[in-house]
């Protein structure tokens, strides 16, 4: 009942998709009135929450007669998980793709803007919605029937049931991905909208903001998520669904930094092309079952779909965007260390990383066919290409600062200080430890960013004026998380050290300052899942023991164990404890101790990263909704605006 | 037009450094999936480090110290591996599992990695997962 109520539901969005895309089109071509388009719009997004709420009920109700619910629901399954169950496997969570990317076409067919760019740009997200709407009736339809009924089913992947996390970022990453169709949709519909083209990247660049700040969230909390249940202590391992999250990020990073600057309108156009298409390609990678990753979904028919929908949207962006529009020439020789310079300099890096990750994620795709062996590039690989890069990145935004000086040598003054703080880190870091030249770097480059930024604040805060306003800070406050970051990362892999031993009750590990001793092992067997734990006292640094208990988690219903690390977080450290293994008569437990030191600097840098990406979308907003006030004022200098609305 | 030239000539260099860049660091980096048949007949293969997949020959798991020995079978070839450092938990007899490391010239696998497999739900059904550590 409830399957059949969702296949009519998937098919009701889908008529509605091509009807929306007409209508949008009848509006673009003859100026018809854009109300009817709008409702279409509603309709879409109201036929995406119908199939997703119908497919929460059947998950909530254990409704096993639906095929997704038989395959990923299941009755020990806690309330929160069989929640979340809905993007825990392939069919439900393009459900939830849907819905996100239904809520964006809705948000940008209410607002104000040319009618022929509106227009056009609606026709792109229909049309997107289109597809998705048919790869879930067709190919991957989660309310098929099954028969005969089964009692009970397997629940989601035990993986996913460990962490709460699971509730937020699926759906946090899905908004940065698909907020990523706004910009794409634009760029696309300004060739074509004529006079209404130009200046498609003014309305863009708040969508872009949000999309990003979402996406910088959904992939901060996903290196979480990995480091907190996946037990190897790691948050990050080049997987190719790792880089499916950080190509499109890497790409509208540059979309918002060359959007700062006037001109350079075929960057704006391909950069926020490429940001879309990379999310396609990314949903290619992962839900065709073209590579091999720990975090991919199964097989499944989805493959040709997607990948030939990819290939056009390549084809429709290059032929709309290719042809590329006179660029006014700027009057006046350009400065020295102009911001179009820097930001110039800073999108070729970022789209060189974007490259070198691209070639290495799909290099086994395309050497698979050609040499009859499949391979897969290591991490070693981007140690060595986007890492340094990435260092560079750091360097060239410690530079920032000095753009809100007029004057060369004043500006130059500027970076005094923040180079000398930063060559002092390095002295200081490399004489008391070795954290290995690529970490090292890394820290300077973090201290001279760091150093800037604070001059730059302290700077702003003695001068009363707008410059004080936090959209203003938003590029500071993005641009100080991700020097943490840095940080983060070059502490917790120079300096994490880690230890595994079998251990007899009574015995210790040692790993620096940090023991633990076995104190005992408990088995618990429940219905549906077994466990057991290793009771461990853990003393660090001299401080009084306590108990923690990692634990290894069998689940019946799915044949599969699963880790759960024990991580007690500090300030500056982590201490990360997993049980790998138990001896059959509970003596020994096989245990690896971790200690990572600055880790938390990671998830707060991130944090503060999209906070940051937030306030720069309220301040456009803002701008937007104020068009009078905004008039009345003299343009700021771009120079002497600074890097404010940066991010 | 001498501004063209010289922007050409910049993509270009940009462009050969790239490449540079990426086949350099591509060198060792990439390690490909052999099985058992394929070493067996050109020993060579395994110089360089490889994965290898197949399944674990029920009977064949026993620890010898801090190691874990057992075979691994496909196609019906078996070769026998000697772990370093101990197995994931899904690691198990009878079934497939991949292992990283380099065939010694006594005919033995040396490993010190078992590439991580999850759940069936949540990867590519025929092919080895990437591991998980893998730094």
């Amino acid at each position: 009942m409830l399957g059949d109520l969702g296949t009519a539901g998937l098919a009701v969005g889908l008529a509605c998709a091509t009807l929306t895309a007409l209508l949008w089109l009848r509006v673009a071509l003859f100026g018809a009135d854009a109300r009817t388009a709008r409702r279409g719009t509603a309709a879409t997004l109201a036929a995406a929450a119908l199939a997703c709420a119908l497919l929460e009920t059947a998950l909530l109700r254990h409704d096993f007669s639906v095929r997704f619910v038989a395959e990923n629901g299941g009755r020990h399954v806690p309330l929160h998980y069989t929640l979340t169950s809905l993007w825990s496997a392939l069919d439900g969570s393009l459900l939830l793709w849907l819905l996100i990317l239904g809520g964006y076409a809705a948000l940008l067919a209410r607002r104000a803007y040319p009618l022929r760019l509106h227009a056009y740009a609606m026709v792109v997200v229909s049309v997107v919605m289109l597809f998705f709407f048919a790869l879930s009736s067709f190919a991957a339809n989660p309310f098929r029937a099954v028969s005969p009924v089964p009692a009970d089913g397997p629940g989601p992947n035990p993986l996913l049931q460990q962490h709460p996390a699971m509730g937020v970022h699926p759906p946090l990453l899905y908004a940065g991905y698909l907020g990523l169709v706004v910009p794409f949709a634009f760029a696309l519909a300004a060739p074509l909208a004529g006079r209404d083209g130009p200046g498609w990247v003014r309305m863009a660049r708040p969508w872009a903001l949000v999309a990003w700040a979402a996406l910088t969230g959904g992939i901060g909390m996903g290196a979480w998520w990995s480091y907190a249940v996946l037990g190897w202590g790691g948050y990050w391992a080049w997987d190719p669904v790792e880089n499916a999250s950080l190509l499109p990020w890497l790409t509208a990073t540059a979309f918002l930094h060359t959007t700062l600057v006037r001109g350079r309108a075929a960057w704006h156009g391909a950069l926020a092309c490429a940001s879309f298409l990379l999310v396609l390609l990314g949903t290619f990678l992962t839900r065709s079952g073209a590579v091999a990753s720990v975090h991919a979904f199964t097989d499944s028919p989805l493959g040709p779909m997607l990948l030939g929908f990819v290939l056009l949207a390549v084809v429709v962006s290059a032929v709309l965007t290719g042809r590329r529009a006179p660029e006014p020439t700027r009057p006046g020789r350009p400065r020295t260390l102009s911001r179009a310079t820097l930001v110039l300099v800073h999108g070729v890096l970022l789209v060189t990383i974007a490259a070198v990750v691209l070639i290495g994620t799909i290099l086994p795709l395309l050497t698979a066919p050609l040499t009859g062996t499949r391979s897969s590039v290591g991490p070693a690989y981007y140690q060595r290409t986007a890492v340094p890069l990435a260092v560079v990145v750091l360097l060239v935004m410690g530079v920032t600062p000095a753009l809100r000086v007029r004057d060369r040598s004043a500006a130059l003054r500027r970076l005094v200080v923040p180079a000398a703080a930063g060559l002092g880190t390095v002295a200081l870091v490399g004489l008391l430890s070795r954290p290995g030249p690529a970490a090292l770097t890394a820290f300077g480059a973090a201290g001279f960013v760091l150093t800037g930024l604070a001059g730059d604040l302290a700077h702003r805060l003695r001068r009363p004026g707008p410059h004080r306003r936090p959209g203003r800070l938003a590029g500071l406050v993005a641009h100080a998380g991700l020097a943490l970051v840095a940080v983060g990362v070059a502490g917790s892999s120079a300096y994490g050290r880690d230890a595994e031993r079998t251990l007899r009750v009574g015995e210790t590990l040692r790993v620096s300052d940090v023991a633990v001793r076995l104190v005992g092992v408990d088995r618990t067997g429940g219905s549906g899942s077994m466990a057991v734990q290793a009771r461990l006292a853990l003393t660090a640094s001299g401080r009084a023991a306590r108990t923690i208990t990692p634990a290894l988690r069998y689940h019946a219903a799915r044949d599969t164990a699963v880790t759960v690390p024990a991580i007690g977080t500090g300030p500056l450290r982590d201490t990360y404890v997993t049980l790998l293994a138990v001896s059959e008569d509970s003596g020994t437990a096989t245990v690896r101790l971790a200690v990572n030191p600055l880790v938390g600097l990671i998830w707060a840098g991130g944090a503060l990263t999209a906070v940051g990406g937030l306030l720069a979308a309220a301040a456009t907003a803002r701008q937007r909704t104020r068009p009078a006030a905004r008039a009345d004022r003299p343009r700021p200098d771009p120079v002497a605006a600074g890097p404010g609305a940066a991010t | 037009m001498r501004r063209r030239a010289g922007r050409v000539a910049l993509v270009v260099v940009l462009l050969a450094a790239g490449g540079l860049l990426v086949t350099g660091a591509l060198r060792d980096t990439v390690t490909y999936y052999r099985t058992p048949g394929e070493l067996l007949d050109d020993p060579g293969v395994a110089r360089h480090r490889v994965r290898l997949g197949g399944d674990v020959v029920p009977g064949s798991l026993r620890h010898d110290g801090d190691l874990v020995v057992f075979r691994l079978a496909e196609g019906g070839h078996e070769i026998t591996v000697e772990q370093r450092g101990t197995p994931p938990e899904t690691f198990r007899e009878g079934t497939g599992a991949v292992v990283e490391g380099t065939l010694s010239s006594d005919g033995v696998f040396r490993s010190d990695h078992v590439v991580v497999r999850h759940g069936n739900e949540y990867r590519p059904s025929s092919s080895p997962a990437v591991p998980v550590d893998a730094g």
